[in-house]
């Protein structure tokens, strides 16, 4: 990778990069984007951190490819472009997907097919590799990623341990607790609880985040 | 009184600002308006003051909801006996198990709902309103009587908090809180809240009662028992009064007319809103009826508003002065659709048996839609009065 040899690889500005995606600048929570994803492959950790790693995946490669390139392509259709790159980095995904974890791709279904129309991904060409350098471009990927992800995860968390008693498919609320009288919460497995869980990190992160506190 | 007022004066200062307890004021606020009329007066230019507060109307609703919370304690009880082939059980046998059933319910959806409110109001620094007086009552009518109490607190906790707070507390919110409450226990704990199993107080899961086949009314309806059997055991005067299996407060409709009797006769909730959703309910029925092609659609018009949480839902959860229209043509509007839409989830739905409660919510959403386009409306029909110059 190359950078101007006056700037370290993790200069302040790069680390930040990184790391506005994570809070300040959170993809799902600030910018409400790739809600779609969100809300469907949550219900259990497992998928969730899958579907993370590919996207993360997906980002950052689309992110240094289209940078690369982006002196080359004209204006008029960069859009095409894009979406050529980043068809073809999600079926190498879709493909090692299938060939390592295949029940989990299964379970995935067409949500990975779906990083496509992501709109993560095409924000992130668009607002940031198209005018910069594959270095800054590759670390604003993994972090969009890694927002995007944290979200997944925490949603993930929560609707897996309340919906079915489980995290990571291991059964976590013991025996005793369903003979004393204890149910799974049904409504956590509905997509509709994970927009409330959403809702509900936005909530807490706005209340606590001074940056996002509106007046 | 006095001695109550010379103990509220007492402990005033330290709740004032500078006190030692300053944070929680709203509380002491909340205390001393519900026992009190309060004492503010206007600060600025000339109003006249209505001595008809929040507080008072929703005590007014709580004292409506009174006949359903009793009568349905009474039929807790002679459904239980019933199902245990008791029928010589008396009235005060039932009445008795059932307020041994229900009260708790009723406690914990109070102490745990108004804990809730408190909590907010001391954060937010808001004062306490009353709001949750009138949500803390409906929220165990519409729940059946055998609900294990900590999912009452985990729906109470829910529905104030997203159903209400997070839109800003009392008069801010989109959605009926009790209907919150009754519709995450619904999607949440769908075996605790529908089938057969519930409906009866302590027979359910005790295996001592075989062969207690508990279905409500809808039910049986929806699970196609003929139409000759289904009146034979349910008929119009049961339905009516309501010895009828069925959450706590929604089986008698005589209840809930008496219940929007003092509604009404104290000018609390529409009769616009009221009316509309009975008819809305009929002229679907009726419509089912004509075309009658299984049971729930040859169940007579009638009988269909007596059946389920439909008077219920009409009396107490659409007349909601927050989350139902606002201007008086949409009164009409939404309270038809209500109706409406109650039976005609009721009937095409079977895994929705409660369509009253889908309706209520889906209307509370189009409440304000429906106020738009009747302002609108008007704002147009007068533009055409008005001869504009250029």
């Amino acid at each position: 990778m190359s950078t101007t040899a006056a700037e370290p690889l993790f200069s302040k500005k790069n680390k930040k990069l990184l790391s506005d995606p994570l809070n300040d600048n959170n993809p799902i929570t600030v910018q409400v984007l790739g809600i779609c994803s969100a809300l469907a492959i949550t219900v259990q950790l497992k998928q969730a951190v899958v579907m993370a790693l590919s996207v993360i995946a997906v980002v950052a490669c689309s992110n240094v490819i289209i940078s690369l390139i982006r002196n080359m392509v004209p204006n008029r259709v960069r859009i095409i472009v894009q979406l050529v790159i980043v068809a073809a980095l999600v079926i190498l995904v879709d493909q090692i997907l299938k060939a390592f974890v295949y029940d989990v791709s299964k379970q995935l279904s067409v949500f990975v097919g779906l990083i496509i129309t992501n709109c993560i991904v095409m924000g992130r060409l668009e607002a940031f590799a198209l005018g910069n350098k594959p270095w800054p471009s590759f670390l604003d990927g993994i972090g969009n990623g890694l927002g995007y992800g944290v979200i997944l995860v925490i949603v993930a968390f929560f609707r897996e341990l309340l919906g079915s008693g489980k995290i990571w498919g291991f059964k976590l609320i013991p025996n005793s607790f369903y003979e004393a009288g204890y149910f799974n919460n049904g409504l956590m497995i509905l997509p509709p609880m994970a927009l409330i869980t959403v809702g509900i990190i936005i909530w807490v992160q706005r209340s606590r985040n001074n940056k996002l506190i509106e007046k | 009184m006095k001695p109550l007022r010379s103990i509220l004066n007492s402990i005033k200062p330290h709740f004032e600002k500078g006190g030692k307890l300053e944070k929680f004021w709203p509380v002491y606020d909340g205390f001393e308006t519900f026992l009190f009329v309060p004492g503010h007066t206007t600060h600025s230019g000339a109003h006249i003051r209505d001595g008809i507060d929040l507080k008072r109307v929703m005590i007014t609703v709580v004292f409506a909801m009174i006949p359903a919370l009793l009568f349905g304690m009474w039929n807790t009880g002679y459904q239980h006996y019933l199902a245990q082939g008791i029928t010589d059980s008396t009235h005060m046998q039932n009445f008795l198990f059932g307020l041994v059933k229900v009260m708790p319910i009723v406690v914990i959806s109070y102490a745990v709902g108004l804990g809730v409110e408190f909590l907010f109001c001391i954060i937010k620094k808001h004062t306490i309103n009353e709001g949750f007086l009138v949500s803390g009552m409906l929220i165990p009518l519409a729940l059946p009587a055998d609900i294990p109490l900590w999912m009452v607190a985990v729906a109470t906790v829910f529905a104030v908090v997203i159903g209400k707070e997070v839109f800003g507390g009392t008069g801010m919110n989109i959605l009926n809180v009790a209907l919150t409450a009754r519709a995450f226990l619904f999607f949440a704990y769908p075996t605790m809240m529908s089938g057969n199993a519930v409906w009866h107080a302590d027979t359910a899961f005790s295996g001592k009662v075989d062969a207690v086949t508990g279905a409500t009314a809808l039910g049986d309806a929806a699970s196609k028992m003929p139409i000759e059997e289904f009146t034979s055991k349910y008929s119009i005067l049961d339905s009516f009064i309501g010895t009828i299996p069925g959450s706590i407060g929604e089986t008698s409709t005589l209840a809930c007319l008496i219940g929007a009797a003092i509604l009404l006769y104290t000018g609390v909730a529409s009769w616009r809103v009221m009316l509309s959703v009975f008819a809305g309910g009929y002229v679907m029925g009726f419509i089912f009826n004509l075309f009658g092609v299984n049971t729930l659609m040859q169940i007579s018009p009638l009988q269909h508003l007596f059946l389920g949480g439909f008077a219920f839902g009409a009396v107490f959860m659409a007349t909601d002065p927050v989350t139902a229209a606002q201007t008086n043509t949409g009164k009409y509007i939404y309270g038809f659709f209500v109706g409406f839409f109650a039976i005609l989830i009721r009937v095409f739905n079977p895994a929705y048996p409660e369509g009253v409660m889908m309706a209520i919510l889906f209307m509370n959403v189009m409440a304000p839609l429906i106020d738009h386009y009747v302002v609108q409306a008007n704002v147009s029909r007068r533009l055409k009065r008005v001869n504009i110059k250029a």
